[in-house]
């Protein structure tokens, strides 16, 4: 009895596992890939037909010609797209002190800020998801002078691009208004005409 | 500041709105009344008994409920762990990814079996498309229908009289997947999908990115997983980084989709009760204490989040300085919201990283949790959890009012409340022991990322969240360790099983008696007086339990923070 309890169990553990585990993921695919193809394949982003990452993704921005993202903990080098984390560091963490102290400071000496003029608390806090594509308008802001100077546009221009960038919250009320540093820098390297 | 309330206010709006009608559809779906949906599920679901040789008409006493209840959730375990030792040679499996250790296998088994989904593993390094699918999504479905299925049993021992029956575990739990889970499941990942979750069985690509470096993007089948990780409270990312990740959680409006989808089945188990209890008042009183108690930890920590952080501001960071592991397209308000909503629900998905929420912020996160996840609550659990504090109510004021206590006309006796003090103490004991035992274990000290208080609240956070099935994380602590492993996996246990089956008991024995009409001296349970009295005893009871522990870690970590000390 026992036993025959058993199999009938089975029987319909490995049934359901079919539906819920098979049949549903493979038909939402084949949905997905009919319908919103691109959404489903990581929204790439292509440059000279060769891709050059996604659009929903941030990627590492060190070079002074480029704007810089928000600091991230995903991987050794940051911006691990195959290695997502945040750096779960508390409020009280000398660790989080020191990697502020840091940030700040490099931000400072980069883009010429003044000692009296805060800087955006996410352009110096490391993402959630180490992969956060974007940044504060302020934040932005912040790197005119530096972008101008090192691509020899004028800041006006500079300053044109990054507000024509701003994606204001959705729907008025959800999230926050930010901007896509990809998006930014691909549209800087066309306004540099490179 | 105005907008994230105006926020805060649509998702109540909304989710009131489509919680509502879906209690009614279930309520049909659990007594069998005919449904839109029939002509589509009920051939799949006599297909499935035809083929397993089920019998779902047979009724069960609730020996019999929790017997196949158990049976089918250790078989399920067994499940998990076999496909994570084999997915080397399983297909689907681009990346190779290895066999999981056994500890770290055992783990994420009786996490997900238990509805927890507590992720001691990262999941683009450690887990095949064929794990995530056929062990991990499956068992998404599979916790949630257990839960759910509890709940149901215990509103029939309400409602029914004079009868050992609580109804049919098989059945229960089939028509859970079929009729709830899975159709809502198809429309949310689709939603999702439009949006920019990913949805494929592609490898992983490697990218020249625009400065000239390397890319390498995590891929997978995540939209179809992600639907149903919100909509059974289950919270596993499918990304080590989870509903934080944009190719999990891609936009604003996601996220709020998201918020919604955690707390709609639960949400919507609170009317079906009332419902299925023929007085739809009863439903609404549970709903409002709920809901108080949700408003006031989402204005806590919202405020406390925008608050932020003093000793950034002091360093010259611009206030408020709170953007410390959030990501910036949910803004302040989506992720006050996401991290209220994932632990009052059980959920555990995060779209921020509770470590860095600011100490009172964090202190929210886990009280909800410790309050036995009941402010809402998990899919079923949070309802079944919830009656133990109306046994509890009724029982206090029966005391005060020297008369007994009683519950929709059944009389709440000796053995009922001994029940559901099991049920209500079995997970605060387990949270407690387990985090005393950490802090003097080397073992358990080893894996703390943040020293002083916070080390403390890593460690109470993570056997709160195992203990409470919610399976979000304080995630600096080094979980994946043989005794993290072992241990969290016990609390998850233990919280799942130490509470369904007094549940079960208590349906049992409620099932055998008579109803009683309501007379003079009846306490009234839809009105506001009682609507208070059931937030309250929720809340002193976990105050009295916890106080002492959130003292010495959140609450000392607060002043601290005021001084500006850092550790």
């Amino acid at each position: 009895m026992m036993w025959k309890q058993i199999i009938s169990v089975l029987r319909l553990l490995i049934l359901l596992t079919v539906i819920t585990g098979i049949v549903y993921p493979l038909a939402v695919t084949g949905a997905a890939q009919t319908l919103f193809s691109e959404q489903a394949n990581g929204s790439l982003v292509y440059i000279h037909d060769k891709p050059a990452g996604s659009s929903l993704l941030g990627q590492n921005f060190t070079t002074a010609v480029y704007f810089h993202g928000r600091p991230s903990s995903a991987g050794a080098e940051g911006y691990d797209a195959a290695g997502s984390a945040g750096s779960n560091l508390g409020p009280t963490s000398k660790k989080l002190e020191d990697a502020l102290k840091s940030n700040i400071e490099k931000i400072r000496n980069e883009d010429q800020i003044a000692e009296s003029f805060p800087i955006p608390s996410d352009f110096v806090m490391a993402s959630a998801s180490g992969l956060d594509p974007d940044i504060s308008p302020e934040s932005a802001y912040l790197q005119i002078q530096r972008i101008a100077s090192e691509r020899g546009i004028g800041e006006n221009e500079i300053r044109e691009l990054i507000t024509s960038h701003i994606q204001s919250r959705q729907f008025g009320f959800l999230g926050t208004d930010r901007i896509n540093v990809l998006a930014l820098n691909m549209a800087l390297d066309r306004l540099a005409g490179k | 500041m105005i907008t994230d309330v105006l926020l805060f206010i649509i998702f109540f709006v909304l989710l009131l709105l489509m919680a509502w009608p879906l209690g009614k559809y279930m309520a049909k779906v659990y007594s069998g009344e005919r449904t839109m949906l029939d002509t589509i599920f009920l051939p799949i679901e006599r297909t499935l008994y035809r083929l397993t040789g089920i019998d779902a008409a047979q009724e069960m006493d609730w020996r019999q409920y929790a017997g196949g209840l158990l049976i089918f959730n250790i078989v399920g375990l067994a499940a998990v762990m076999v496909i994570q030792e084999l997915q080397p040679i399983l297909p689907w499996n681009p990346e190779g990814m290895a066999s999981v250790p056994w500890d770290l296998a055992f783990n994420t088994a009786a996490s997900f079996m238990t509805n927890t989904n507590w992720q001691a593993y990262s999941g683009e390094t450690t887990m095949s498309y064929f794990t995530q699918m056929t062990a991990l999504t499956v068992q998404n479905f599979f916790s949630a229908a257990t839960g759910m299925a509890a709940a149901v049993a215990l509103v029939r021992g309400l409602v029914r009289k004079n009868t050992k029956h609580i109804g049919n575990f098989w059945s229960d739990m089939v028509r859970s997947i079929i009729w709830i889970l899975l159709p809502l499941s198809i429309v949310v990942s689709m939603v999702f999908v439009q949006q920019g979750v990913i949805q494929n069985l592609s490898p992983y690509m490697t990218v020249d990115t625009l400065e000239g470096g390397r890319q390498t993007i995590a891929m997978g089948p995540a939209a179809s997983q992600e639907a149903i990780k919100l909509l059974g409270t289950n919270g596993g990312g499918y990304f080590n980084a989870n509903s934080a990740h944009p190719f999990e959680n891609p936009t604003p409006f996601t996220n709020l989709v998201q918020a919604l989808s955690i707390f709609l089945i639960p949400s919507a188990m609170v009317f079906m009760f009332g419902n299925m209890v023929k007085d739809r008042r009863q439903g609404y009183a549970i709903m409002a204490a709920m809901l108080l108690l949700f408003s006031v930890s989402l204005g806590g920590l919202y405020a406390s989040e925008l608050y932020g952080n003093p000793i950034a501001e002091h360093m010259g960071v611009s206030e408020p300085a709170n953007m410390e592991g959030k990501d910036m397209r949910f803004g302040i308000n989506g992720s006050a919201l996401f991290a209220a909503v994932t632990t009052a629900a059980s959920c555990g998905a995060v779209n921020t990283m509770h470590d860095s929420l600011t100490p009172l912020g964090g202190m929210i996160t886990m009280l909800q949790m410790m309050l036995g996840e009941v402010v809402i609550g998990g899919v079923g659990a949070g309802l079944y959890g919830m009656m133990m504090f109306v046994l509890l109510t009724v029982f206090v004021v029966g005391l005060m009012v020297g008369r007994s206590p009683e519950y929709l006309g059944k009389k709440i006796e000796a053995k009922e409340m001994k029940m559901a003090i099991i049920a209500i103490l079995i997970p605060a004991v387990t949270v407690l022991f387990g985090s005393a035992v950490s802090v003097t274990a080397d073992a358990g000290l080893a894996g703390i990322n943040n020293v002083g208080p916070h080390g403390l609240s890593e460690i109470l956070y993570a056997f709160a969240s195992g203990a409470g099935n919610n399976g979000s994380a304080f995630a600096g602590l080094s979980a994946n360790t043989l005794y993290y492993n072992l241990m969290t996996a016990a609390a998850m246990l233990i919280g799942r099983f130490g509470v369904i089956i007094p549940v079960l008991v208590i349906a049992g024995s409620l099932a055998k008696k008579r109803v009683s009409s309501p007379g003079p001296g009846t306490f009234p349970t839809t009105g506001p007086l009682f609507v208070l009295l059931l937030a309250g005893i929720v809340v002193m009871v976990g105050a009295l339990t916890f106080l002492p522990a959130l003292s010495l870690g959140p609450i000392i970590e607060h002043l601290l923070m005021l001084q500006g000390v850092t550790f």
